[in-house]
């Protein structure tokens, strides 16, 4: 039996681009139901955005948190020593410029992100002179620095380069303690009590000193539960699986509670260290444990390689597996760094006053009684945005790096 | 360290648990008045927590999974939105959240004045009162047609089972079973009604009496921004682990479906859902116990959870070290029961491989 093969009839290739209207249609209106939810969240935007508008215009709070921004930033640090904190972002960015003009790539946009940021800070800053800020440097002024600090550094060792490699690495280790000493004071510095320190400062202090501390508890715990020996790796798995196992709120307590009652002369020691050492115990845990995945990552091959070259173990785990290791689990680092940097408002509860602890008081100081439904709104607004920009800032590193490995595994 | 607390007058004792507590416990599960015992104030917290935790995670999920759905929807805005939503509350510190929707709450009219949502739902700044089913009278009689249904169901499925094993072919028997067993439970409802003109379950409607509210529930306003935040929260990590879960089904799996002729919904439901369980359970579990956790937040918003319970009792005793003992223990336990439960469901759900 014959059958009829029809001849392809010739078509022209289909379009590369489509229109406006043609783009609604596919990704609007495709299907009945794709036309309701499209019109239902029309009109739920258009609510939601024409009232979150008028109200933030109307809103009577927005002074609570603008004349209040020295305590949002530093709480109570004393006017006439804020110069320190200043310096210590002054030294960041200068650090952070240097490595953007030496390793480039990620580093340089977060520089040059961080520069465009305090440029238009500064330019706000400039145009609301009224905004309290008494330092021996103006607000506007400082930041108009910074913005300089880190695109003149980024330029300056864009010369330099390899010159300064080793000596940005050793710089960057002794940033950490610098920081601290600048700010508490000693070697002649006078001291300002840390009972003092707060708000946005605080915040970063405390995920700053929680990665920074817990990097290497972390990789320890994670090397002592993959250890042949059984009482190492019991010990590691027990203490991993109890912090992951009871919320960070418990281990800030007992930081607060049992702290003293274990350690001689107990009482004097600073809430500020039990909250960063109760922060490093409980993020070690985790780290530990996105370390050993890292870890697991690894082929066999490899440690077996480094052996046959003739390497003992100590060399093995310090020059073959961990370097990968870790190279392999930074982009979740950096998630478990902005869970740490959300995570530090909880120090609100043993009573610390943080970024969100600065507002929180803001917000019941007695000037703003008269306020019809308080200022809270806006001044949860405002820190939220802080919150907000500097995770999401991170999460989209995380991603850069992500890809960055992906396209080098190719 | 004794010695210091023995001088303080602090040694660990758990002999505080069956003195009486004299503390108030603004909302409770079972019964807890302030002359019973600091240990029944501690089993009142956990209850609590298991309660914001279990409410919390099946409506999580809910939220999450229409999330997870949303982020991979065609339709370009729904996508958007959902995408919006995610990078917004991922980004902000759960305790902020939580107390940005407690000072919401309080916002709310005096309770005479209470926005009113259908004539069900009544807000008003001392929480949520919404009408909620109340057993009858002849609730008793209708729970005899259910516990029939239930025996004359698993009888059905015992029967199907055997005869599929003796024919040796595969079927179907469970859905049945439950299907048999919710009609002969709803055949029941209508029949006890009809017989003494009495629903056995009622909705009971919440009316206004000059100081409060009369029938339905009301939950404090503490439980309700701890619970909407919680849910908030952690719906979009379990969105995100949906989409991630779906997107790792191969495009030929959902190809080969509707090449063999399922239709878009069969295509969902059997071939992509189950492949996509795999993959999502073991992170959704990790997820449900780190809400069990984060509603120890709770103290922020003196919702009397574990955590704000067991902190009220150390206040009063100074007995930190049995206390913070009895905490983690509690914590590790629901955690513990938590992921054997899960690990008991994703090993069920594992492809078995011969």
């Amino acid at each position: 039996m014959a059958t009829e093969v029809s001849r392809p009839s010739s078509r022209r290739a289909p379009r590369q681009q489509i229109g406006l209207i043609e783009w609604l249609r596919k990704n609007l209106f495709s299907t009945w139901y794709n036309v309701i939810i499209t019109l239902v969240l029309l009109y739920v935007i258009f609510q939601a955005v024409t009232s979150f508008v008028s109200w933030m215009i109307t809103a009577p709070g927005w002074p609570a948190a603008f004349t209040n921004i020295k305590l949002l930033l530093t709480w109570t640090y004393p006017v006439e020593h804020l110069w320190r904190p200043q310096a210590v972002t002054g030294l960041v960015f200068l650090l952070l410029g240097l490595s953007s003009g030496v390793w480039g790539g990620i580093v340089r946009m977060v520089t040059f992100g961080a520069a465009a940021i305090s440029a238009g800070l500064g330019v706000v800053a400039f145009t609301f002179p009224d905004l309290p800020g008494q330092t021996s440097l103006p607000g506007w002024l400082f930041l108009f620095l910074c913005a300089g600090l880190l695109i003149g550094s980024d330029q300056l060792a864009l010369r330099l380069r390899d010159r300064i490699r080793w000596p940005l690495i050793i710089a960057w280790l002794l940033s950490y303690p610098a920081a601290i000493v600048i700010l508490r004071g000693g070697f002649g510095l006078p001291v300002v009590e840390t009972k003092l320190w707060g708000g946005l400062m605080l915040t970063l202090l405390l995920a700053i000193s929680g990665i920074v501390l817990s990097f290497p508890l972390g990789v320890l715990l994670a090397l002592g539960r993959r250890s042949t020996l059984p009482v190492i790796r019991m010990f590691c798995v027990l203490y991993i699986e109890l912090i992951r196992g009871v919320p960070l709120v418990t281990v800030l307590f007992m930081g607060a509670l049992l702290l003293p009652l274990f350690l001689p002369g107990g009482e004097s020691i600073d809430v500020l260290v039990r909250a960063i050492v109760a922060i490093t115990l409980f993020s070690a845990a985790y780290l530990a444990e996105n370390v050993r995945g890292g870890l697991q990552s690894i082929p066999k091959g490899q440690i077996e390689a480094a052996r046959a070259l003739g390497l003992n173990v100590f060399q093995t785990t310090l020059l073959i597996t961990l370097p990968q290791a870790l190279r392999a689990v930074v982009p979740v680092l950096v998630g478990q760094f902005i869970a740490l940097f959300k995570d530090t408002s909880l120090v609100v509860i043993i009573g610390l006053v943080d970024l969100l602890g600065a507002a929180q008081n803001i917000v019941g100081q007695p000037q703003w009684l008269g306020t019809p439904g308080g200022v809270w709104r806006e001044t949860f607004l405002v820190i939220g945005a802080i919150y907000w920009v500097f995770s999401f800032t991170m999460s989209r590193i995380s991603k850069r790096i992500e890809d960055q490995i992906a396209r080098s595994r190719h | 360290m004794m010695n210091g607390l023995r001088q303080a007058n602090l040694l660990p004792t758990f002999s505080f648990l069956s003195v009486p507590a004299g503390f108030p416990i603004a909302e409770s599960v079972i019964k807890y008045n302030p002359s019973m015992t600091y240990g029944r104030a501690f089993v009142v917290g956990i209850l609590n927590t298991v309660r914001v935790a279990v409410i919390g995670i099946i409506l999580a999920t809910l939220l999450g999974l229409i999330l997870g759905i949303a982020r991979l929807s065609d339709n370009w805005l729904l996508r958007n939105v959902a995408l919006v939503y995610v990078e917004i509350v991922r980004n902000i510190p759960l305790l902020l959240q939580l107390i940005f929707w407690f000072s919401l709450t309080r916002l709310f009219p005096r309770i005479q004045e209470s926005i009113d949502v259908g004539g069900l739902i009544f807000l008003h700044n001392r929480g949520v009162t919404m009408a909620w089913p109340q057993v009858g009278n002849d609730f008793d009689t209708w729970m005899l047609w259910v516990y029939g249904g239930i025996v004359v169901g698993g009888v059905f499925y015992v029967v199907r089972r055997i005869q599929f094993i003796r024919r040796d072919r595969p079927g179907v028997a469970l859905p049945y079973a439950f299907l048999i067993a919710l009609g002969i439970a709803l055949l029941g409802f209508l029949v006890t009604y009809l017989m003494n003109g009495v629903w056995p379950v009622s909705l009971s409607v919440p009316v206004l009496q000059r100081f409060n509210f009369e029938g339905g529930i009301t939950i404090t306003n503490s439980f309700a921004a701890l619970l909407i935040g919680l849910v908030i929260y952690t719906a979009v990590f379990i969105g995100e682990i949906v989409r991630s879960g779906i997107l790792a089904v191969s495009k030929g799996q959902r190809e080969a479906a509707r090449a063999l002729g399922l239709t878009p919904g069969q295509t969902m439901r059997l071939v992509i859902l189950p492949q996509a369980l795999r993959v999502i359970v073991p992170p959704l579990t990790s997820q449900y116990l780190n809400l069990t956790k984060n509603s120890s937040l709770a103290i922020a918003i003196a919702y009397p959870d574990l955590f704000y319970v067991a902190n009220t009792i150390n206040n009063q005793t100074g007995q930190a070290i049995p206390v913070i003992l009895m905490l983690m223990a509690s914590y590790l336990s629901v955690s513990l029961l938590t992921s054997l439960f899960m690990n008991w469901y994703n090993r069920r759900i594992q492809l078995v491989e011969r």
